[in-house]
């Protein structure tokens, strides 16, 4: 579409007034929230110091970003060339999916201008929270490094963009290795609550429950976000990246099941090396089923029948099932199943204040993935770099 | 229905025979299930 063209569309569509509203909103919870501090726009007290802005915004937003590790390590690293086409909107979408976890998150901590305190001021190198934030910041960049070459061909910097381009390899590699220390860290971070998270929740192995299930996260994300820009951006998408959409699909579904089916596994060997069989017969026991066997072995299984049938339909539907279920799981560790022997009035539910902060980031999100993907060689490979990446 | 464990060691055995139990039944999970995922592959 040209630019006049463009140009010529009304302002006001539903999307956009929609979008605009929320983001006045948003600007309007901002200026309460830094202005005024935490307390009279959220829930959190001492007993719940954390709440959606960490359980949702930053914990579900960094599983569901795997998908750029997942699939930049399966082109680049596994030989899986043929799904290429898949990189670039896989690698946006876990950029800006980071970027935004780290914009949310100066809403829980306040004063940004400090954000860079605990790599200069203090050291704090045994703080498990040290290592998930070194690991966020050195993965933003690598995120955006890997990124930038969409960018730079879009503002015609060859020399720069061929530049970072000669470094893809180092920077997957660099990319899988500080995912897998940031996805599992921060279950890690819930192993200092032993009291505190149920313990069908709670397993020494909290970390690789998190890192294994991040995976199945980014491919299901992968999965949902190619549906979602299929009805949305079809226009903007090349012949070749449309030729292999099915095969992405079939290969990210087996992946996916087969990862999924993992997961279940483990998690049964948590409850089975802790003892917490008796806890299944409990209401949280249910809970905790409803869980795994709804949200991981289901779709694990819809996976395995979605590709073994060529049902595209299915493979889509159950995407957003592991996608809600990835959310369901981190809600439970975070929120749900933590501080569960409080009595139900000192339990935290979040303000609508939270809820607003936290539609407000979603909302720049899917905005600013918008705004570049109708721009820029996402969904398509730029003419003068064709068959490069 | 919870069990009285008396020593360390009980815990162990029971929660570790558990856990190898369980290892050995995936290797037989994982075995059919790669099966049925991959069994339509060269159609």
């Amino acid at each position: 579409m040209t630019t006049e063209a463009v140009s010529k569309k009304t302002l006001f569509t539903p999307f956009n007034v929609i979008t605009g509203m929320i983001l006045i909103m948003g600007a309007f919870l901002t200026v309460w929230r830094f202005g005024w501090g935490l307390g009279p726009v959220t829930n959190l007290d001492h007993n719940n110091p954390w709440g959606i802005w960490i359980g949702f915004d930053l914990l579900c937003g960094v599983a569901l970003a795997a998908g750029g590790y997942v699939t930049s390590s399966a082109v680049y690293l596994f030989g899986m060339k043929k799904h290429h086409a898949a990189v670039r909107p896989a690698i946006l979408t876990a950029f800006l999916g980071y970027l935004f976890v780290v914009i949310a998150l100066q809403y829980d901590l306040g004063r940004p201008w400090r954000l860079a305190y605990p790599f200069v001021v203090q050291s704090g190198t045994t703080s498990m929270l040290f290592e998930v934030g070194l690991c966020v910041a050195l993965y933003l960049t690598v995120l955006f490094l890997e990124y930038s070459p969409a960018a730079l061909e879009w503002l015609g910097y060859k020399r720069l963009r061929n530049m970072i381009h000669r470094c893809t390899i180092a920077l997957t590699i660099f990319g899988v290795i500080l995912s897998t220390l940031h996805q599992s860290s921060l279950g890690a971070l819930y192993l200092i609550a032993p009291s505190k998270l149920h313990p069908l929740w709670y397993s020494t192995y909290l970390p690789t429950f998190f890192f294994v299930s991040s995976a199945a996260a980014g491919m299901s994300m992968v999965l949902f976000e190619g549906w979602v820009s299929h009805k949305a951006f079809h226009n903007k998408m090349s012949k070749d990246y449309l030729s292999q959409h099915d095969d992405l699909y079939y290969s990210f579904a087996k992946g996916a099941s087969w990862v999924l089916l993992g997961y279940v596994f483990i998690k049964v060997i948590g409850v089975a090396v802790d003892d917490n069989w008796h806890l299944l017969a409990t209401g949280w026991g249910q809970w905790f089923l409803f869980e795994l066997l709804g949200f991981a072995l289901l779709p694990s299984l819809l996976y395995a029948i979605g590709v073994r049938e060529k049902n595209l339909k299915l493979i889509r539907w159950t995407a957003l099932l592991t996608v809600l279920g990835i959310i369901l799981n981190r809600l439970n560790v975070s929120l749900i199943a933590y501080n569960y022997h409080l009595p139900s009035e000192m339990r935290y539910f979040p303000s609508w204040q939270e809820f607003g902060v936290t539609l407000f980031v979603c909302t720049m999100l899917v905005v600013t993935f918008k705004f570049i993907v109708t721009r820029m060689p996402i969904f398509h490979e730029h003419p003068e770099y064709k068959d490069e990446h | 229905m919870e069990h009285g464990f008396y020593t360390l060691q009980d815990f162990l055995l029971y929660t570790k025979g558990w856990a190898y139990i369980l290892m050995g039944a995936s290797l037989v999970v994982f075995l059919a299930y790669w099966k049925f995922l991959f069994s339509r592959d060269k159609d």
